[in-house]
Protein backbone atom coordinates (compact mmCIF):
# COMPACT_ATOMS: atom_id res chain seq x y z
CA UNK A 1 0.00 0.00 0.00
CA UNK A 2 2.73 2.46 0.76
CA UNK A 3 4.26 1.27 -2.36
CA UNK A 4 1.38 2.14 -4.17
CA UNK A 5 1.27 5.49 -2.51
CA UNK A 6 4.89 6.46 -3.08
CA UNK A 7 4.92 5.77 -6.75
CA UNK A 8 1.24 7.11 -7.44
CA UNK A 9 3.10 10.88 -5.58
CA UNK A 10 6.55 10.18 -7.89
CA UNK A 11 3.97 9.94 -10.84
CA UNK A 12 2.42 12.99 -9.98
CA UNK A 13 5.00 14.74 -8.31
CA UNK A 14 7.42 14.00 -11.76
CA UNK A 15 5.59 15.13 -14.69
CA UNK A 16 2.63 16.81 -12.73
CA UNK A 17 3.65 19.54 -9.88
CA UNK A 18 0.18 20.54 -9.70
CA UNK A 19 0.57 22.77 -6.92
CA UNK A 20 3.32 24.68 -8.31
CA UNK A 21 1.00 24.84 -11.71
CA UNK A 22 -1.52 26.42 -9.77
CA UNK A 23 0.92 29.04 -7.93
CA UNK A 24 2.54 30.19 -10.77
CA UNK A 25 -1.29 30.39 -12.22
CA UNK A 26 -2.10 32.33 -9.44
CA UNK A 27 1.14 34.84 -9.97
CA UNK A 28 0.28 35.34 -13.63
CA UNK A 29 -3.15 36.47 -12.93
CA UNK A 30 -1.51 38.69 -10.01
CA UNK A 31 0.57 40.16 -12.55
CA UNK A 32 -2.38 41.98 -14.16
CA UNK A 33 -4.05 42.52 -10.81
CA UNK A 34 -0.84 43.86 -9.93
CA UNK A 35 -0.95 47.75 -11.43
CA UNK A 36 -4.98 47.95 -10.46
CA UNK A 37 -3.84 47.29 -6.94
CA UNK A 38 -0.65 49.45 -6.90
CA UNK A 39 -2.39 52.37 -8.47
CA UNK A 40 -5.33 51.68 -6.03
CA UNK A 41 -2.60 51.72 -3.34
CA UNK A 42 -1.46 55.34 -4.42
CA UNK A 43 -4.21 57.08 -4.80
CA UNK A 44 -5.45 56.04 -1.24
CA UNK A 45 -2.07 56.38 1.29
CA UNK A 46 0.15 58.39 -1.62
CA UNK A 47 3.79 57.00 -3.01
CA UNK A 48 3.55 54.95 -0.13
CA UNK A 49 0.85 53.04 -0.20
CA UNK A 50 1.82 52.74 -3.51
CA UNK A 51 4.73 51.22 -2.88
CA UNK A 52 4.01 49.01 -0.17
CA UNK A 53 0.99 47.80 -2.27
CA UNK A 54 4.02 46.42 -4.72
CA UNK A 55 5.63 45.33 -1.79
CA UNK A 56 2.51 43.41 -0.50
CA UNK A 57 1.74 41.72 -3.69
CA UNK A 58 5.42 40.35 -4.14
CA UNK A 59 5.38 39.08 -0.33
CA UNK A 60 2.24 37.44 -1.35
CA UNK A 61 3.65 35.93 -4.57
CA UNK A 62 6.54 34.79 -2.94
CA UNK A 63 4.23 32.73 -0.09
CA UNK A 64 2.51 31.35 -2.82
CA UNK A 65 5.28 30.01 -4.60
CA UNK A 66 7.30 29.40 -1.77
CA UNK A 67 4.36 27.12 -0.52
CA UNK A 68 4.38 25.84 -3.77
CA UNK A 69 7.82 24.61 -4.44
CA UNK A 70 8.21 23.09 -1.18
CA UNK A 71 5.34 20.45 -1.34
CA UNK A 72 5.70 19.50 -5.18
CA UNK A 73 9.19 18.82 -3.65
CA UNK A 74 8.27 16.78 -0.63
CA UNK A 75 5.61 14.91 -3.07
CA UNK A 76 8.22 13.53 -5.14
CA UNK A 77 10.21 11.78 -2.09
CA UNK A 78 7.58 10.74 0.45
CA UNK A 79 3.78 11.25 2.44
CA UNK A 80 5.98 11.92 5.63
CA UNK A 81 7.35 14.47 4.01
CA UNK A 82 4.53 16.37 2.64
CA UNK A 83 3.15 16.30 6.23
CA UNK A 84 6.46 17.27 7.87
CA UNK A 85 6.72 20.47 5.11
CA UNK A 86 3.37 21.81 5.28
CA UNK A 87 3.53 21.58 8.73
CA UNK A 88 6.97 23.34 9.60
CA UNK A 89 6.90 25.01 5.99
CA UNK A 90 3.62 27.16 7.38
CA UNK A 91 5.14 28.36 10.51
CA UNK A 92 9.17 29.03 8.91
CA UNK A 93 7.13 30.82 5.73
CA UNK A 94 5.28 33.10 9.01
CA UNK A 95 8.78 33.84 10.48
CA UNK A 96 9.93 34.36 6.71
CA UNK A 97 7.15 37.19 6.15
CA UNK A 98 7.88 38.44 9.27
CA UNK A 99 11.44 38.53 9.10
CA UNK A 100 11.33 40.20 5.81
CA UNK A 101 8.68 42.92 6.77
CA UNK A 102 10.79 43.45 10.11
CA UNK A 103 13.46 45.73 8.32
CA UNK A 104 11.44 47.97 6.53
CA UNK A 105 9.00 48.71 9.38
CA UNK A 106 10.36 52.66 9.96
CA UNK A 107 11.08 53.15 6.16
CA UNK A 108 8.98 56.37 4.84
CA UNK A 109 7.72 54.42 1.67
CA UNK A 110 5.86 52.07 3.58
CA UNK A 111 2.27 52.18 4.16
CA UNK A 112 1.14 49.96 7.21
CA UNK A 113 -2.61 50.15 6.13
CA UNK A 114 -1.65 49.43 2.43
CA UNK A 115 0.26 46.57 2.91
CA UNK A 116 -1.45 45.07 5.22
CA UNK A 117 -4.67 44.97 3.02
CA UNK A 118 -2.93 44.38 -0.03
CA UNK A 119 -1.58 41.31 1.51
CA UNK A 120 -4.76 39.99 3.05
CA UNK A 121 -7.09 40.92 -0.08
CA UNK A 122 -4.09 39.71 -2.84
CA UNK A 123 -3.93 36.35 -1.05
CA UNK A 124 -7.87 35.80 -0.41
CA UNK A 125 -8.55 37.21 -4.15
CA UNK A 126 -6.23 35.29 -5.79
CA UNK A 127 -7.50 32.31 -4.61
CA UNK A 128 -10.67 32.66 -4.94
CA UNK A 129 -10.45 33.98 -8.80
CA UNK A 130 -8.56 30.90 -9.05
CA UNK A 131 -11.02 28.19 -7.61
CA UNK A 132 -12.47 29.14 -11.02
CA UNK A 133 -9.92 27.58 -13.26
CA UNK A 134 -8.74 24.50 -11.13
CA UNK A 135 -9.98 21.19 -12.18
CA UNK A 136 -10.54 18.48 -9.06
CA UNK A 137 -10.90 15.49 -11.54
CA UNK A 138 -8.64 12.40 -11.84
CA UNK A 139 -8.31 12.95 -15.19
CA UNK A 140 -7.04 16.86 -15.16
CA UNK A 141 -5.59 17.30 -11.50
CA UNK A 142 -4.66 21.07 -10.84
CA UNK A 143 -5.79 23.27 -13.94
CA UNK A 144 -8.41 22.80 -15.99
CA UNK A 145 -7.61 22.23 -19.79
CA UNK A 146 -7.53 25.02 -21.91
CA UNK A 147 -10.39 24.71 -24.77
CA UNK A 148 -8.54 24.84 -28.02
CA UNK A 149 -9.38 27.35 -30.52
CA UNK A 150 -12.35 27.53 -33.09
CA UNK A 151 -11.14 28.66 -36.38
CA UNK B 1 8.73 40.45 38.98
CA UNK B 2 9.27 43.94 41.33
CA UNK B 3 12.39 44.92 38.97
CA UNK B 4 10.17 44.55 36.03
CA UNK B 5 6.97 46.52 37.59
CA UNK B 6 9.84 49.34 38.81
CA UNK B 7 11.19 49.24 35.16
CA UNK B 8 7.50 49.49 33.79
CA UNK B 9 6.45 52.36 36.53
CA UNK B 10 9.58 54.17 35.54
CA UNK B 11 8.42 54.36 31.58
CA UNK B 12 6.31 57.29 30.52
CA UNK B 13 2.74 57.67 29.13
CA UNK B 14 3.52 56.95 25.56
CA UNK B 15 6.53 54.18 26.24
CA UNK B 16 3.79 52.53 27.81
CA UNK B 17 1.47 52.80 25.31
CA UNK B 18 3.84 51.88 23.17
CA UNK B 19 4.64 48.16 24.69
CA UNK B 20 1.31 47.47 25.23
CA UNK B 21 0.53 47.99 21.70
CA UNK B 22 3.68 45.62 20.68
CA UNK B 23 2.90 43.16 23.36
CA UNK B 24 -0.76 42.97 21.95
CA UNK B 25 0.65 42.89 18.79
CA UNK B 26 2.86 39.96 19.67
CA UNK B 27 -0.27 38.16 21.08
CA UNK B 28 -2.06 38.80 18.27
CA UNK B 29 0.43 37.05 15.52
CA UNK B 30 1.10 34.52 17.96
CA UNK B 31 -2.33 33.15 18.74
CA UNK B 32 -3.78 33.98 15.25
CA UNK B 33 -1.11 31.34 13.97
CA UNK B 34 -2.55 28.61 16.36
CA UNK B 35 -5.75 27.88 14.64
CA UNK B 36 -4.65 27.92 11.30
CA UNK B 37 -1.68 25.93 12.38
CA UNK B 38 -4.55 23.34 13.51
CA UNK B 39 -6.50 23.18 10.59
CA UNK B 40 -3.41 22.93 7.99
CA UNK B 41 -2.53 19.93 10.12
CA UNK B 42 -5.88 18.79 10.04
CA UNK B 43 -6.56 19.22 6.49
CA UNK B 44 -2.97 17.69 5.01
CA UNK B 45 -3.35 14.67 7.30
CA UNK B 46 -6.90 13.88 5.66
CA UNK B 47 -5.27 14.67 2.33
CA UNK B 48 -2.33 11.99 3.21
CA UNK B 49 -5.30 9.37 4.75
CA UNK B 50 -7.30 9.73 0.98
CA UNK B 51 -3.91 9.33 -1.10
CA UNK B 52 -3.16 6.27 1.47
CA UNK B 53 -6.36 4.79 -0.07
CA UNK B 54 -6.61 5.97 -3.57
CA UNK B 55 -3.13 6.24 -4.32
CA UNK B 56 -4.62 6.90 -8.12
CA UNK B 57 -6.45 10.05 -6.67
CA UNK B 58 -2.97 12.01 -5.36
CA UNK B 59 -2.87 14.48 -8.06
CA UNK B 60 -6.31 16.00 -7.19
CA UNK B 61 -6.25 15.23 -3.76
CA UNK B 62 -2.95 17.24 -3.54
CA UNK B 63 -4.73 20.37 -6.02
CA UNK B 64 -7.42 20.20 -3.36
CA UNK B 65 -4.99 20.06 -0.28
CA UNK B 66 -2.88 23.36 -1.72
CA UNK B 67 -5.82 25.40 -1.74
CA UNK B 68 -7.03 24.15 1.25
CA UNK B 69 -3.53 24.73 2.73
CA UNK B 70 -3.80 28.30 1.01
CA UNK B 71 -7.16 29.32 2.56
CA UNK B 72 -6.26 28.26 6.07
CA UNK B 73 -3.44 30.37 5.97
CA UNK B 74 -5.28 33.14 4.81
CA UNK B 75 -6.43 33.29 8.82
CA UNK B 76 -2.85 33.62 10.16
CA UNK B 77 -2.39 36.42 7.58
CA UNK B 78 -5.50 38.48 9.14
CA UNK B 79 -3.21 37.94 12.30
CA UNK B 80 -0.52 39.23 10.44
CA UNK B 81 -2.18 42.07 9.16
CA UNK B 82 -3.60 43.07 12.46
CA UNK B 83 0.41 42.92 14.11
CA UNK B 84 1.42 45.71 11.27
CA UNK B 85 -1.11 47.84 11.95
CA UNK B 86 -0.67 48.01 15.85
CA UNK B 87 3.13 47.25 16.70
CA UNK B 88 5.13 46.86 14.36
Amino acid sequence: MLFDVQQSLLRSGDNNPVELRIASDMVKRGMFAAPIIVIAGGLIWGRAGAFSAAFGLALVFFNFLLAASIVSWAARISTTLVMAVSMFGYFARLALMFAIVYPFRNEPWISRYSLGLTMLIAHLGLLIWEIRFVSISLAYPGLKPRQPRKN
Amino acid sequence: MEAFAHFVAELSAGEQKAAQAAIGAGFAYGLAAIGPGIGIGYVVGKAIEAMARQPEAAGMVRTTMFLGIAFTEALALIGFVVFILLGL
